[in-house]
């Protein structure tokens, strides 16, 4: 498959990189949400997948597509522990700012 | 024609509320626009044929980590306006390193197309057989050479699960509402719990 009506392998992954940029984007701007954080995280990881899966689509090679469903699995753990620790970090501190996040001095 | 329509509505959709998501101000708003970028990435992807990982994406997503960060949004008692803070201050240098790595990988790309790399001619290992749908193609690869990642998946998320659950998890004190005493439920059985009454005809149980 070389493109589909007209569409061709670069327009997927232009979208695909600016989705990644967006996700960059919202970790730098939401420093002090942590839960935005966590979705500009899943933002990025999506433009992965959408990669992935564009190139094995075009390409003709389903190994792309198997390894996409791996990063949507670890994707779902992440969230599940990110949010487990956010939940444990709001009640010791009664704020989710993360900014000043020191307490390990490390 | 339509494959051309429905990939630009896709795909400005999906930069659309990738934007929106991270500037809205209320986090359950931007937990939306996640599932609507989401939604539309799976169009994006049924577009070029991989259907399941698009079902899969709306499940898993839409059904699961978005109504987590949902939950988690909701629960929390957090001031959303003071979070709001250093959006400005952070603007600038947000910004600039965000054009800095467009730039660079419009340059990867632009290279790619300008064909200075030669992509890499896939070998027909993992070539899906033509006429069959993309369902049976994945589950015959996914069974056989990738069945051992495909167990270490259920490992990750075994282990993701404990963890959330122990890391969450808060022993109530003796007393409290909520307390357990799990040894005690383990002894617990069938004759302490219940007890055989024959009442007679006509006559109801006093219990």
């Amino acid at each position: 498959m070389t493109n589909i009506g007209g569409i061709g392998i670069e327009h997927f992954i232009v979208v695909s990189a600016i989705l990644f940029v967006l996700g960059v984007l919202g970790i730098f701007l939401n420093r002090k949400n942590v839960i935005v954080i966590l979705m500009a995280i899943e933002l990025i990881l999506l433009s992965v997948n959408i990669n992935l899966v564009a190139f094995s689509a075009f390409l003709g090679d389903l190994t792309g597509q198997i390894f996409a469903m791996f990063v949507l699995t670890v994707a779902a753990g992440e969230a599940a522990i990110g949010l487990a620790i956010l939940v444990i970090y709001f009640r010791g501190r009664g704020t989710i700012a993360v900014d000043d996040v020191n307490r390990m001095k490390g | 024609m339509i494959q051309t329509f429905a990939f630009y509505l896709f795909a400005v959709l999906v930069v659309a509320s990738g934007t929106l998501t991270i500037t809205a101000r209320n986090p359950v708003h931007s937990v939306l626009w996640l599932i609507l970028a989401f939604f539309n990435a799976a169009g994006l992807m049924v577009l070029v044929g991989a259907e399941f990982i698009a079902m899969l994406l709306v499940i898993v997503y839409v059904g699961a980590v978005a109504v987590l960060f949902l939950f988690v949004v909701m629960m929390l008692d957090i001031d959303f306006a003071e979070m709001r803070a250093g959006f400005i201050k952070n603007f600038p240098i947000g910004i600039l390193i965000a054009l800095v790595l467009l730039a660079e990988l419009v340059l990867g790309i632009g290279a790619y197309r300008a064909g200075a790399l030669e992509l890499g001619v896939p070998d027909g290992a993992a070539a899906p057989i033509v006429g069959e749908s993309n369902i049976t193609n994945i589950g015959a690869l996914l069974y056989s050479k990738y069945v051992f990642l495909f167990e270490t998946a259920g490992i990750i998320l075994l282990v993701a699960m404990i963890g959330a659950i122990v890391l969450t998890h808060r022993e109530r004190p003796e007393g409290a509402r909520g307390h357990q005493n799990i040894d005690k439920q383990n002894r617990r059985r069938p004759e302490d719990a219940t007890e055989l009454k024959t009442p007679s005809i006509g006559k109801g149980v006093e219990l």
